[in-house]
């Protein structure tokens, strides 16, 4: 029997003898050049971090070559970030440039640091997911390929934004407190198998997992039915019950959500809020969200105070100058009717007209 | 091994970001499983829509978590991917490596495995992405033989996660990664045998700029704070604005509370700690001239979590400081009593924030034994139905 519950490898004997030296010393940082963070310790030690763009899903061979740099140039070290970017940690100095110029060789993208738009937390997609109503790592390598100028820092940003793509309502990965979030929405009501349902499914928990009270059991079918005029398709149903489905290739699609941070500097915590109710789902380029979200950056970019991340931006102009501005229709989607709606409406003539 | 013909995902193999079609047909010479997941996915990109079945339990002896099973709704078709499970691998806190210890992960992928992987998933594991319903055994064995154990998966504490923390950061007012190694070791069981109403996540962030994104995603968030007032250093203060930094429009003004100003005459920066709010804007803004407070501890935010079932939750206030010191001992039997109530009046997938929310706050501050706070509210409430305990009204007869 092999041991279990030992937990994971002890962090301690991961850091660079660097980092396990100046535990807890680090006294301020600075972002000498796009993609590089330099932290002073007050042993006086400095440590320089390099921060290297990832797809995320990768091989065992891309892993042994980022190994190969991290022993070439940081002692055999490294670390990922939350957004899953690769950091070559440097102890000595002389090997900073040398490091820089053998990524730039290697076509690896150095930035995402800072006031940045940094890589896409994201999801599985048709990868890997059975709920997936598209292929995240797809729609990211086609926003990143248009976008990958103001991770490296060649084009400047007001501040810092933070993309996030979910490939389904159940947003895995904080996508609804991005900057801006695409998440892949369905719009028709699930489709049942009555006769799988009597086979494979518990009746109640089906029942239970609707949030709107929009399914009831049909004793007469032992299968259950769902109430159209309640139903906002959000797939909890077809999540415990495989015998209803969800996925409507024709009619799925995408939607664009923006203004969230995580974040407590300066405003607090935000959810991110509707743009753009529904985009076409096209692989393998995704034209329509892909510009969408260019425009977005586009505008807040000309629009925003130096740093002012978007929700900022937009809290200071209004949504109704957000609209104006963007040229973004605002319709009846854009106005909540589900658990927290009446939050939402403003109760004041402070507006703009 | 024939080399899948894939002229959708080709157009992928295009642009400047890193591609992961490249990662996928490099994977792809080396495993039969890898290629077939390429031929699917680009079946998915022709007929816009996934290709995975539903459901599935496998798993490793003594575990009742940490692998997702997974199989393709196409078989006959993509043979090599038929059964394609994922184990969530915990990595260690602030995700450092050495790189003897990925390439020996790289290794035993390679021998079990598709060679395919996440770094990281959304929670934090390394996603070890396919293997057969037969080598899950054999993977893990070979995993715990190099130190890596699995995550947590269902309706469990899922893998606890933290930003870098002390070990790479001057904001940090915790040892968030002693206190996610702590938790981890402390908790195995909840991690590997899911017994919850439904997941429960904890994550750990060192001070309020929540790098580890812990009060929007989890039911417990753990965000590092501290008292007393902001350390300024007044030199390089001067030295900030002497360079250029415009001051008043991007640091002053957007001070939540207005707490800073700025003596043009002394060329002094004065802080008003009684209106600071931790924001953290100022210190970000000029990070080599203020520096966080000496007396440190931790917020606690309940009920974060992203929208299954009712709805969003950013996480509410629990604890407006609790000391952070090992073995981390109230945290701890804090965790277990929300454990418990959650256990006793949680519906199944009924994350805790919308338990709170059904049952009511107050309830669940008595049931974890906490008293009720200002710092827990935007404002005190503006309705006048208040419940009254018997004991605090006269009793009649």
């Amino acid at each position: 029997m092999a041991k279990t519950d030992f937990g994971p490898p002890d962090y301690r004997q991961m850091m660079p003898p660097v980092v396990r030296e100046n535990y807890g010393l680090w006294k301020y940082h600075t972002v000498p050049r796009p993609g590089v963070l330099q932290h002073v310790s007050r042993s006086g030690a400095v440590l320089t971090s390099v921060r290297v763009a990832s797809p995320r899903l990768v091989s065992t061979d891309w892993v042994r070559r980022i190994c190969d740099i991290a022993d070439q140039f940081c002692g055999g070290h490294l670390r990922f970030t939350t957004r899953h970017n690769v950091e070559f940690l440097v102890s000595d100095p002389e090997k900073v440039d040398p490091l820089l110029a053998h990524l730039e060789q290697q076509d690896y993208l150095v930035g995402g640091v800072g006031m940045s738009i940094s890589n896409v937390v994201h999801t599985q997609g048709w990868i890997h997911c059975k709920s997936a109503v598209t292929d995240a790592s797809g729609l990211v390598k086609s926003i990143m390929d248009e976008l990958h100028e103001y991770f490296t820092g060649r084009k400047p940003v007001p501040g810092k934004l933070r993309i996030a793509v979910a490939c389904c309502v159940n947003m895995c990965g904080a996508c609804h407190c991005s900057d801006i979030a695409v998440v892949g929405i369905h719009r028709t009501v699930p489709r049942v198998n009555h006769e799988l349902v009597s086979k494979s499914c518990e009746i109640p928990s089906t029942v239970a997992a609707c949030p709107t009270g929009a399914i009831r059991p049909n004793p007469k079918l032992k299968s259950i039915e769902i109430n159209p005029e309640r139903c906002m398709y959000c797939g909890n149903c077809a999540a415990v019950c495989p015998a209803i489905d969800v996925m409507d290739p024709d009619n799925d699609g995408l939607s664009i959500w923006v203004g969230g941070k995580v974040s407590n500097a300066a405003t607090p915590p935000a959810f991110s809020r509707l743009a753009i109710p529904y985009l076409p789902n096209r692989p393998p380029r995704w034209p329509e969200v892909v510009e969408a979200v260019k425009h977005l950056v586009e505008v807040w970019r000309k629009g925003a105070r130096p740093g002012e991340r978007m929700g900022q931006w937009i809290e200071r102009i209004g949504w109704e100058r957000f609209f104006q501005v963007t040229g973004i229709p605002f319709t009846d989607k854009h106005v909540d009717d589900f658990t927290h709606a009446t939050t939402t409406f403003r109760a004041t003539t402070q507006f703009r007209l | 091994m024939d080399e899948p013909k894939t002229p959708l995902l080709d157009e992928l193999d295009q642009g400047q970001w890193p591609s992961f079609v490249e990662q996928l047909k490099e994977a792809a010479k080396k495993s039969a499983s890898a290629a077939d997941l390429a031929r699917q996915l680009e079946r998915s990109y022709q007929d816009n829509t996934g290709h995975w079945k539903r459901g599935g339990i496998v798993g490793v002896r003594g575990y009742g978590g940490g692998v997702v099973g997974r199989y393709s709704a196409m078989p006959e078709e993509f043979p090599e991917v038929k059964e394609f499970h994922t184990l969530r691998v915990n990595e260690p806190a602030g995700f450092y490596y050495t790189t003897e210890k990925l390439r020996q992960l790289c290794d035993v992928w390679d021998r079990w495995g598709s060679g395919l992987l996440n770094l990281h998933g959304s929670t934090g594991d390394i996603i070890l992405l396919g293997t057969t319903t037969e080598n899950l055994q054999p993977c893990f064995d070979a995993l715990s033989e190099i130190g890596f154990d699995l995550g947590g998966s269902g309706s469990a504490l899922r893998t606890v996660t933290c930003c870098v923390g002390p070990s790479r950061c001057e904001h940090a007012c915790i040892d968030t990664m002693d206190v996610t190694q702590e938790l981890t070791a402390h908790f195995q069981n909840e991690i590997h045998r899911p017994s919850f109403p439904y997941k429960f996540k904890v994550k750990c962030s060192g001070c309020p700029n929540d790098c580890a994104a812990a009060a929007a995603r989890s039911d417990l968030a753990i965000i590092g704070l501290w008292r007393d007032a902001i350390e300024i250093d007044q030199a390089a203060v001067r030295q900030y604005v002497d360079e250029g930094l415009d001051l008043f429009n991007e640091v002053l003004r957007r001070c939540p509370t207005w707490a800073l100003e700025w003596d043009a005459g002394a060329r002094e920066l004065k802080l008003n700690a009684d209106d600071c709010v931790h924001c953290m804007h100022c210190i970000n803004r000029m990070p080599k001239a203020l520096h966080v407070g000496r007396v440190r501890g931790a917020a606690l935010m309940i009920g974060g979590k992203a929208p299954v079932v009712k709805g969003a939750l950013l996480g509410w206030v629990l604890v407006p400081l609790m000391e952070m010191k090992p073995p981390y001992t109230e945290l701890k039997e804090l965790l277990t009593k929300i454990f418990d109530y959650w256990a006793e009046n949680g519906k199944n997938r009924e994350r805790v924030g919308e338990l709170i929310d059904r049952m009511g706050m107050a309830a669940f501050l008595e049931a974890v034994g906490l008293e009720p706070l200002p710092q827990m509210v935007h404002a005190p409430r503006a309705n006048p139905y208040l419940f009254w305990r018997p004991e605090e009204v006269k009793q009649h007869g």
